[in-house]
């Protein structure tokens, strides 16, 4: 079961061309700005949007010549679209209907589902009657309810707040676990992305620029996108050993190769003085304070010069070093909290 | 700023009605009514005007859909002529009408040879003259409300397995429900009130032709004061008719 | 895009409709006039005359204006019943030229003419297709249930002299339509719907070929009578009198008997 794409959509001024293998059971998130192109190729999965070119191939078929009514695909749109003149218990039975299951059987089907899904009480709610987090839940159940063999989900977590998403994405995790298909989701939320997903794909301007398990991407970003997304300071320079050069400066690293290199370090890890330090640590520049801003229960420190930086230090420190912006700075990171990894 | 110019709107559209009953001749009121020839013309103009809205809706619909979702060459031009009867003098469509469908028509002469029918001075006739005139209220009212329908809904039933035909009876349509009521509402009103068009292509004969707004146009000719009671009648049926419909459909959505 | 599109057709249909509306009603509303009474002077003479008459008096208009210089004629041609309710109502007219003496009765009856004056009399013919496909020759072809034939309605005054006109002759007639006015009627004719019809010679002579009358004798005995007068309050005065003397005069006869109509002395 299977999936393996290539989707090609062209458009004045975008092009997405983007190649997917996604084995049964596992989960991949689509992981991109806006405007990426994620949403476009999730469409182009489900037969809503015409591509350019490409394959599809699910379980050895193809999918790409079939119209979306007759890919065996289930999907999750952003804000739902549950059909607001049918009941939840009616929305999830549409799809079986579709497929020709009688009436009282899809009922009991789509019960069974509403059930699993902790909604058994809502079947004959509308959805205007149905909060955030139980829309979502009918939503699942009704692409669940086709017995797909291909799940789709855009942005399934996006519509809801902060405090139902959480609950929703652990809810939903279990839900993706017990699923035994190719399961493809979208989203802009890097958390969403890390809990849901087994692999994440970046896409940025159409084309995917990284991919790999969270923890992967987490700890070795490799656009400026993906370092912003998880935290992380990102320079790209030449490596000699455990020494890499970025633009003037010289970074020693706890790992160590060769060649065009990333350098990457978290905002926590910067250290910033008043005056240069004395013992003359490593890893230490020069930099003008850019701007200052609160970031959770540290303040967060952009650095100009040299290169551009975030620095994560404590509010006391921050009354300590008297620092306000366009001041000049000495910043610098330990050996052992700077990464390196082949560019 | 926006009640003065309201009310004054109000104002004009309510004065004629009430100079109808101002002049009503009321003490003869109930035995003008009683007049067979009055509940015949009625009758006529009820069972008409719902049959031509059953036909509008029958046709008007699909016809809509296809202006609002298939991106066909030539889409603008068609939209324009969906509109052509409501810009057409009625009297104008009505000998188009006759010029097509007509004894010596177009398609009228093929009908009558194959067989045997002649529409012109026929109870079909009035249909097809009033479905002719009020077509356009119905298409263009459930054209806008399917521009306003959010499509992804569409797609979503697509997703789910579901035919074109069954997302279009099973989604589209309980979803534009409102402006496809709407626009039949118009269209039966349009219907009922057709002169021009249904007196030119029908022709004007008690019983089978003579609609209440024929019957109205004629009594004016001689006896205003039966043309006042006839067109209240048509005036009170109409408007508890479409009350009652609004109550039924166009309550809460 | 969509939305906008949509937008402006909610703004261009009203409107449309509005024009339409506007364009149907404005045809039958009588034109003000703004001749001041001064006796004899006036530069305006406000005709109100029946259908029928749009032809003849067109011409007899133009003849007036040219033997009085600086005076101009206006017409409101319609349904006579519809123009004698128009001046009941207190249209500004000077002239009322009617097809019927039941239509001029209602202005007169309001005390709002003078003696009217028969001017010109009306006669029905059998109006058939230039082909005339059931071979219609007389009246009594016209009771056949397989002859088409439409009439004027009864309220209207070719329909109330058809009627006299078929009881004189003692027709059975069943006709698949009473059409509003005689214009109407003919138009039934021409495009072929109905097999017959009956309407007023002028109209047949007026079609110009496209439909064939047939004179039937029982015709003699519904003659319509037009009478004309000048209204009490005519703004107008001394020259609409005038213009009444032109219609009645010789000059006028010619111009109507050629049209079809008879003279009232012709009987």
């Amino acid at each position: 079961m299977t999936l393996h794409a290539r989707l090609v959509v062209t458009r004045p001024a975008f092009t997405l061309d983007i190649d997917l293998r996604v084995e049964p059971g596992e989960v991949v998130a689509l992981l991109g700005p806006n405007g990426a192109g994620k949403t476009t190729a999730l469409r182009a999965l489900a037969g809503l949007t015409r591509m350019s070119g490409g394959q599809i191939g699910l379980r050895g078929r193809p999918l790409h010549t079939l119209p979306a009514e007759s890919r065996p695909i289930g999907m999750v749109f952003q804000d739902y679209l549950l059909f607001p003149h049918l009941s939840a218990l009616d929305n999830v039975a549409f799809g079986p209907r579709c497929q020709g299951v009688p009436k009282t059987e899809a009922r009991r089907a789509a019960a069974a589902l509403l059930e699993r899904v902790g909604l058994a009480g809502r079947a004959a709610a509308k959805p205007r009657q149905l909060s955030g987090g139980q829309a979502q839940r009918v939503a699942l159940a009704r692409a669940l309810a086709v017995r797909p063999e291909l799940l789709l989900l855009d942005e399934p977590l996006a519509a809801l707040d902060a405090h139902t998403r959480l609950e929703v994405r652990s809810q939903l995790r279990r839900h993706l676990n017990d699923f035994d298909g190719v399961t493809v989701l979208v989203t802009h939320d890097p958390l969403d992305a890390m809990v849901l997903a087994d692999r994440l794909i970046v896409i940025e301007n159409g084309a995917i620029v990284q991919q790999g398990t969270p923890g992967e991407v987490a700890r070795r970003p490799r656009t400026d996108y993906v370092a912003r997304l998880v935290g992380l300071n990102l320079y790209r320079g030449l490596a000699d050993g455990t020494q890499v050069k970025v633009d003037e400066l010289l970074f020693s690293t706890a790992d160590s190769l060769d060649g065009p290199a990333f350098v990457a370090f978290a905002p926590a890890a910067v250290a910033l003085y008043r005056s240069r330090p004395d013992g003359s640590p490593r890893n230490l520049w020069q930099a003008t304070i850019d701007g200052i801003e609160r970031h959770g229960d540290n303040v967060r420190v952009h650095l100009d010069g040299p290169i551009a930086a975030f620095a994560d230090i404590t509010p006391a420190a921050v009354a300590d070093l008297d620092l306000t912006p366009g001041q000049r700075i000495w910043a610098s990171v330990k050996a052992t909290e700077t990464h390196a990894y082949p560019a | 700023m926006l009640v003065l110019p309201a009310v004054a709107g109000l104002v004009f559209l309510v004065l004629p009605l009430a100079g109808l009953l101002i002049r009503a001749p009321w003490p003869t009121l109930l035995e003008r009514l009683a007049e067979p020839q009055v509940l015949e013309a009625l009758r006529l103009s009820l069972v008409c005007a719902s049959v031509a809205t059953a036909v509008c809706l029958l046709l008007g619909v699909p016809l809509a859909w296809l202006l609002a979702r298939v991106d066909f060459p030539g889409r603008r031009l068609v939209r324009a002529l969906v509109t052509v009867p409501l810009v057409l003098p009625p009297v104008v469509g009505g000998v188009a009408l006759l010029l097509v469908l007509g004894r010596r028509g177009l398609v009228g002469q093929w009908l009558e040879a194959t067989f045997g029918i002649t529409l012109p001075f026929t109870t079909a006739g009035v249909i097809i003259a009033e479905a002719f005139v009020a077509m356009p209220f119905l298409v263009i009212s459930v054209e806008g409300a399917l521009r306003g329908a959010d499509q992804r809904f569409e797609e979503a039933a697509a997703t789910l397995g579901a035919s074109r035909w069954t997302v279009f009876r099973r989604v589209t349509l309980p979803m534009i429900m409102p402006g496809v009521v709407a626009g039949a509402v118009l269209c039966w009103a349009r219907a009922l009130g057709e002169f021009g068009a249904t007196i030119t292509f029908a022709g004007n004969f008690p019983g089978t032709t003579r609609t209440m707004p024929l019957a109205v146009y004629l009594a004016l000719e001689t006896e205003p004061e039966a043309a006042i009671v006839l067109s209240l009648v048509l005036l009170a049926v109409s408007v508890i008719i479409l009350a009652s419909l609004r109550d039924r459909w166009v309550s809460s959505p | 895009m969509a939305v906008r599109r949509l937008s402006r057709w909610a703004i261009a249909l009203p409107v449309a409709l509005a024009l339409a509306g506007l364009s149907g009603c404005g045809s039958g509303e009588p034109a003000a006039s703004t001749t001041s009474a001064s006796a004899g002077g006036a530069k305006e003479v406000t005709v109100f005359a029946a259908a029928s008459l749009t032809g003849t008096f067109t011409e007899l208009g133009k003849a007036f204006e040219a033997a009085h210089p600086g005076t101009t004629v206006r017409f409101n041609f319609g349904s006579s019943a519809t123009l004698a309710q128009q001046i009941v109502q207190g249209a500004p007219a000077d002239v009322f030229a009617a097809a019927s003496p039941a239509t001029m009765k209602t202005v007169t009856d309001a005390a709002l003419a003078g003696s009217p004056a028969t001017f010109v009399r009306n006669k029905l013919q059998i109006a058939v297709p230039a082909d005339n496909p059931a071979k219609v020759a007389e009246l009594e072809d016209l009771t056949d249930a397989k002859v088409k034939v439409a009439l004027c309605a009864e309220q209207v005054p070719c329909g109330a002299a058809a009627v006299k006109a078929l009881d004189a002759a003692g027709a059975k007639v069943t006709p698949v339509t009473l059409e509003q006015d005689v214009k109407a009627t003919l138009t039934k004719v021409e495009l072929g719907e109905v097999d017959a019809a009956l309407v007023y010679k002028t109209d047949v002579i007026a079609s110009a070929g496209k439909v064939t009358g047939i004179d039937f004798p029982e015709a003699d005995r519904a003659i319509n009578d037009y009478p004309i007068a000048t209204l009490a309050k005519a703004p107008a005065g001394e020259a609409a009198r005038r213009f009444v003397d032109l219609v009645l005069s010789q000059q006028g006869k010619d111009v109507l008997t050629r049209a079809g109509f008879e003279a009232p002395d012709q009987r």
